[in-house]
């Protein structure tokens, strides 16, 4: 069905945008606007998942040229759930950056770069078109750049220069792969793709262009051999940023392989073990890294890396309730590890550091933001019924049906790493009293009442949304198993793109 | 470096590039040309202005920050973007005027793009080279 | 045409990759352009060559009647050329100023130890 107004989330931060950029250094109207713009966004959202849910598959050919000949955004279930959970964690993120981000960082327009991120970020999930994806890609590691290096310390602009060059050369090999790609049918939309990948006599070519793909996505969402500029250079922005970048940046990847292997490349035994072997081997890679970290952000930084692996192994997996397993883990990860910075961020801000060995007592001084805290931390590490227990039975049932014990294995290494690391800090940061030489510099308790809360919600509002996700997993599942259907049989894509031709 | 060649020869051309500029801009549509080809060719005049006479001096004759281009672009762009959907079609189409333009010819909502682009591309170029100057 | 524009793109890719591996910045970013004309080159080439033929229709006829270019290449090395003279720009910006923090163009020598930042 055709529906002109999909895009009206990304026009909404676009407008939001565009209106900053002539406030510029109005630090205060930025603030407000983006908060508004980013809760418009959010209603949206809503609105356009709603309506994806109840009448199917919408599209709209830009500039009325008919697929396969224009540029077609289509709105499925993958896409919208994706557009809602990134519009709330725009919410968020805008929320927290208001009090979050220093002053002298707004004034060089960090508002303005946040929504074309946010921006970017919506596009590529609704667009039909491969080359589309790579625009909307680049949309969202320029402003990353940006966002990455803003300020101007030395530990970040170095960071800045590895996240640059890894990122750039993952969009080198994916512009590489859709160039081998036309050449190969002709056609840049993804569904028609899917229809001439199968005719394309060279077969052997094909496989070989998508490891192209695999090597650029790879790199985007950090997996094994590729991931080591993550570590490097998640740390340094501030806390805000490394939200948005932990949350959603490294799931574009992971979104960029369901739809490319899924539609066009769909993984033959060759590519499964691939991606199995990536899988394992981040897994345990992240769990390792994140065993000997001392700072937070850099414990947080490698859980990124392992839990990638999770959903790279359901991916190599390729079956309904695999995939079901993913896109569950995939809704409950953007949620857990955006906040997740996010409260790394109201930790310096309470404690004034992130080093593990100087700090301690947050519980006896901070019991409520504790308790909020520890409902976050339950979900992350899985604990029944929170959020991140339910995608993981999934991920179990179809590694023994399919007898990949070494991934089940791991899975269960992983997931007691993520337990045992997160108990240490819980114990290290919340439990243990704080030793008495130490000096706190908490920034905290100076701010004005409606800025604490301004630090607060933004996480109170994402912890709800996980226990949401938690408890109501039913409806979830629902729609995970809606959408992995969708992955597994990707007819009514087809034809909601190019008609009944 | 002052060089007066440079400076008497920048005197003429700079305004020659910019006419030059904009008839890139306004033929784009059907033959070579367009709003990033004419944006890129008015921002050398400028950098060519900047070269013989100075950073400050160009931003003197720019009268505004180069930056303050770039928010009238792109809203020029998003504008003529979103105008069809007004008319009930999808983004992005181009909807044109009934009769032509004497010296332009027919003007649709793609030339507005394309001044859009213009302003864009002007305003981020001369953003980026002038910090690198300025620096 | 074809054989000669596969060794230079060949070249261009295996220049870019070399210079990637090397520890300099400058070399990084001349590596990185490189492998981003290559990669433009071969979109190019991919497209199919067709010599003398524009993919613009003569104003007496409304179809067309012979063999003609492929639009599309063109406007994905457009796009792709805009796009990386943004990616270029932001990155020599950025190198400059980290070489002026570290002064040193060795990328082995961006392992500051962590320091406390003044904000979140």
């Amino acid at each position: 069905m055709i529906d002109n107004n999909i895009l009206a989330p990304v026009f909404i931060h676009l407008f939001t945008a565009i209106i900053q950029l002539i406030c510029w250094r109005k630090t205060v109207t930025q603030r407000v606007l983006s908060i508004g713009g980013s809760v418009l966004g959010l209603l949206v959202a809503i609105r356009l998942f709603n309506r994806v849910d109840q009448s199917g598959i919408l599209t709209m050919n830009a500039a009325n040229w008919d697929a396969p000949f224009g540029i077609v955004f289509v709105a499925d279930t993958l896409s919208t759930t994706l557009v809602l959970l990134t519009s709330i964690v725009a919410v968020a993120v805008s929320m927290f950056s208001t009090v979050g981000i220093s002053k002298k960082r707004m004034l060089y327009g960090y508002f303005p770069i946040f929504h074309f991120l946010i921006l970017g970020l919506i596009g590529a999930f609704l667009t039909g078109d491969i080359f589309n994806l790579y625009v909307f890609f680049e949309v969202i590691i320029i402003s990353s750049f940006v966002l990455m290096t803003l300020g101007g310390r030395k530990a970040q602009l170095e960071g800045g220069v590895k996240y640059m060059a890894m990122n750039i050369l993952a969009s080198t090999f994916f512009l590489t792969g859709i160039g081998i790609v036309y050449g190969l049918t002709g056609t840049l939309n993804m569904a028609d793709l899917a229809i001439k990948i199968q005719a394309v006599d060279n077969q052997t070519l094909v496989g070989l262009t998508s490891c192209f793909f695999i090597i650029g996505f790879g790199i985007k969402s950090a997996v094994f051999p590729l991931y080591y500029w993550l570590p490097s250079s998640y740390h340094t922005p501030p806390s805000a940023v490394a939200a948005t970048f932990g949350g959603l940046l490294t799931k574009v990847g992971i979104y960029a392989m369901l739809r490319i292997f899924s539609l066009i490349f769909i993984p033959d035994d060759f590519m499964q073990s691939l991606l199995m072997v990536m899988a394992v081997f981040t897994i345990i890679t992240g769990s390792l890294g994140a065993l000997i970290k001392n700072n937070i952000r850099r414990l947080f930084s490698y859980l990124i890396v392992c839990h990638i692996g999770f959903l790279v192994g359901g991916i190599a997996m390729f079956s309904t309730v695999a995939l079901t397993g993913v896109i569950f883990y995939l809704i409950h990860d953007i949620m857990v590890k955006t906040n997740m910075f996010l409260i790394a961020g109201l930790i310096r801000q309470l404690k004034g550091t992130l080093e593990m060995n100087r700090l301690g007592g947050l519980y006896k001084e901070y019991p409520k933001i504790s308790l909020l805290i520890a409902v976050v931390l339950f979900s992350l590490v899985g604990i029944p019924p929170l959020s991140g227990f339910w995608p993981k039975i999934f991920l179990f049932q179809e590694a023994f049906s399919q007898e990949q014990y070494i991934f089940a294995l791991t899975l269960i290494i992983g997931s007691f790493v993520t337990l045992y690391v997160i108990a240490k800090m819980w114990a290290r940061v919340f439990w243990r009293d704080q030793e008495e030489e130490r000096t706190v510099n908490s920034s905290f308790d100076s701010l004005q009442p409606y800025r604490k809360v301004l630090l607060v919600l933004p996480i109170l509002m994402l912890a709800t949304v996980t226990l949401f996700i938690g408890l109501n997993a039913e409806y979830v599942l629902k729609i995970a198993s809606k959408i992995a259907a969708q992955l597994i049989d990707t007819e009514p894509y087809i034809k909601a793109v190019l008609g009944n031709r | 470096m002052k060089s007066p060649i440079l400076q008497t020869a920048t005197r003429y051309l700079l305004p020659i590039l910019l006419l030059f500029s904009v008839f890139l801009l306004l033929r784009g549509h059907y033959y070579p040309g367009g709003g990033f080809v004419g944006g890129l060719v008015a921002s050398i005049a400028f950098v060519l202005h900047s070269f013989a006479n100075g950073t400050a001096d160009t931003l003197k004759i720019l009268r505004y920050q180069p930056i303050s281009f770039i928010p009238i672009g792109l809203s020029l762009l998003v504008l003529s973007t979103v105008a069809p959907l007004l008319g009930g079609l999808p983004p992005m189409t181009a909807l044109w005027f009934e009769q032509p333009v004497p010296v332009i010819g027919m003007i649709g909502s793609a030339l507005f793009f394309d001044i859009g682009v213009y302003l864009v591309v002007i305003g981020v170029i001369l953003t980026i080279l002038f910090t690198i100057a300025l620096d | 045409m074809e054989l000669l524009l596969t060794l230079v793109l060949g070249l261009l890719y295996a220049a870019g990759v070399y210079l990637i591996l090397r520890r300099s910045m400058v070399k990084l970013l001349l590596g990185i352009m490189l492998l981003g004309n290559g990669t433009n080159l071969l979109i190019f080439l991919l497209g199919k060559l067709v010599k003398g033929q524009p993919p613009v229709m003569d104003e007496s006829v409304s179809v067309f009647k012979d063999i003609y270019a492929d639009p599309i290449p063109q406007a994905l090395i457009l796009t792709a050329i805009v796009i990386s003279f943004g990616i270029t720009s932001f990155a020599i910006v950025l190198l400059k100023r980290v070489y002026a923090l570290v002064d040193s163009d060795d990328l082995d020598d961006l392992n500051t130890p962590e320091e406390e930042e003044e904000d979140l």
